[in-house]
């Protein structure tokens, strides 16, 4: 299982690169794997502002259909508009193609609260 | 503790260690544990569509039906006229309850002295159960169900694969019939049939004889690229057929009238469970039938989702998917006469939005290569 070590996570299983203010959001190859083939992604438009632990959009999965929790407040200021195209990137590169959506964070403390690669490895056991 | 008991109460089949070293996931299903994928349903799914796949479906069901009485007892049993068959030919038919609901749909083979009923995995008690319950003098029924594997190959190369593992004729073999043919050292009975939609075979094997059968199967395959198929693309496949599911699309609840499966209804045969029921509803037009919903764009109707229409909630979807061969959302459901007409439009609720769906003439995919 993939788990890179400069990513945060949750236990919903979204992964979050940070950059200054800027947090990158996916979800883990563990999730991916779990879903399945995935068909399309709902995301929400640049501007939103969604809120930690809330809703930010939606996974339809061959299997099932699942929803993303956005890992910290604040304003979405990119969504990855590939995946409208190659909604399979999340399936075959969950890290990098597979990027759904950049939040500018309101509150950097936040982050302190996501899950460590060590942390998030026991989670899945 | 609670552990052990569940996992001894899963069945295995014949071929489990070779899904086990396939990596597929594995989920319980009818009480045996089975492979729903080994790399991705999508790529399966068109694997099948394009090439050939391999699928295990020893969790069916299989009895014996002889003696006698064997054939009335057949026609009293299912809808379809079994009268009809010659030896080595196969029909779809249906069980009814008394009342026209659906106990199960099945195949009957007639073989040279007896028949052989395959059933679903999920029915194979209650069906024993319900037919026992009807047994007749000069009827022998035996469930032989544990003591067969059942392999089905699958796909426009389906023929190539096979006839690299047997001498017999298979241009030979029209679609639902079914011969023994030669399998190396082996005779077995394989039926040109499948729930795919695609030209194939399925090979109902003894337990003994399961991986002798399989590795030569996969062997053979090898030249043509043959992929393992698991149970996720098997139900894709066959919605986009408009096959019917039993649990799904047709159970207690429904009539092959409604089902739109009065082709394997035949009136003229006699008397049979259901029938009083299904000719008035043929006579006065049932209240609601199954109908095929294509719908554009994002969206993926699964089961249980509402049919909406005018505001009015009018059925509900009974198999959806994301169709991996067009590219787009279709679906199943029950819906009242009036809205049953082709080019009709239906919406589905998927979760707060409505997405407008076409009901469109059946089958969804329309370039199967079956016989």
């Amino acid at each position: 299982m993939n788990i890179p070590g400069n990513l945060r996570y949750t236990s919903e299983h979204e992964w979050v690169l940070l950059d200054g203010n800027v947090a990158t959001i996916g979800i883990t190859d563990y999730a991916q794997g779990e879903l399945g083939d995935i068909v399309f992604v709902e995301l929400p438009a640049i501007g939103t502002e969604v809120k930690a632990m809330q809703s930010f959009g939606t996974i339809e999965a061959v299997k099932a259909v699942s929803e993303l929790f956005a890992p910290v407040s604040g304003e979405v200021v990119e969504i990855n508009a590939a995946l409208e195209g190659e909604p399979m990137s999340i399936n075959n590169d969950p890290y990098n193609a597979g990027w759904m959506i950049k939040i500018k964070i309101n509150d950097p403390t936040e982050v302190d609260k996501l899950v460590s690669p060590d942390a998030y490895q026991k989670l899945i056991g | 503790m609670s552990e052990q008991v569940l996992t001894d109460n899963l069945k295995r089949t014949p071929f489990h260690k070779y899904h086990i070293e396939a990596g597929a996931k594995m989920v319980l299903f009818a009480g045996y544990i089975m492979p729903v994928q080994y790399n991705g349903i999508t790529e399966e799914h068109l694997a099948v569509r394009k090439n050939v796949g391999l699928f295990d479906l020893s969790h069916m069901g299989e009895f014996e039906v002889m003696g006698p009485r064997a054939l009335s007892f057949i026609q009293k049993m299912t809808t379809n006229d079994a009268s009809k068959l010659a030896v080595g030919q196969i029909q779809y038919s249906i069980m009814c309850y008394d009342d026209g609901g659906i106990v199960d749909d099945l195949l009957v083979y007639r073989l040279k002295d007896r028949y052989m009923l395959v059933v679903n995995a999920s029915n194979i008690q209650k069906d024993f159960d319900w037919l026992e319950t009807h047994l007749e003098a000069g009827v022998e029924l035996t469930n032989i169900s544990n003591q067969i594997g059942l392999l089905a190959i699958q796909g426009p190369n389906a023929q190539k694969v096979v006839a690299e593992i047997t001498e017999y004729d298979l241009n030979s073999l029209p679609y639902y019939h079914c011969a023994n043919m030669d399998f190396g050292d082996y005779s077995l009975l394989a039926s040109c049939t499948g729930y795919t939609g695609e030209d194939g075979f399925e090979i109902y094997i003894p337990t003994q004889l399961c991986e002798y059968v399989w590795n030569r199967v996969m062997n053979a395959g090898k030249k043509y690229d043959i992929k393992l198929i698991g149970l996720g693309a098997r139900d894709s496949l066959r919605l986009e057929m408009k096959m019917a599911l039993y649990g799904n699309d047709i159970d207690k609840t429904t009539t092959p009238i409604e089902a739109g499966l009065a082709w394997v209804v035949n009136f003229d045969k006699g008397n049979f469970t259901g029938r009083d029921v299904l000719i008035k509803q043929r006579d006065e037009k049932p209240n609601r039938r199954l109908i095929c919903l294509e719908l554009e764009g994002k969206a993926f109707p699964r089961h249980g989702y509402k049919l909406i229409s005018n505001g009015r909630t009018v059925g509900h979807v009974t198999s959806g998917t994301f169709s991996p061969s067009l590219g787009k959302p279709i679906a199943m459901g029950y819906v009242p006469l009036e809205l049953t007409k082709i080019g009709s439009i239906v919406d589905v609720k998927i979760r707060d939005k409505l997405f407008s769906a076409t009901v469109i003439k059946p089958p969804f995919y329309k370039k199967g290569t079956h016989r």
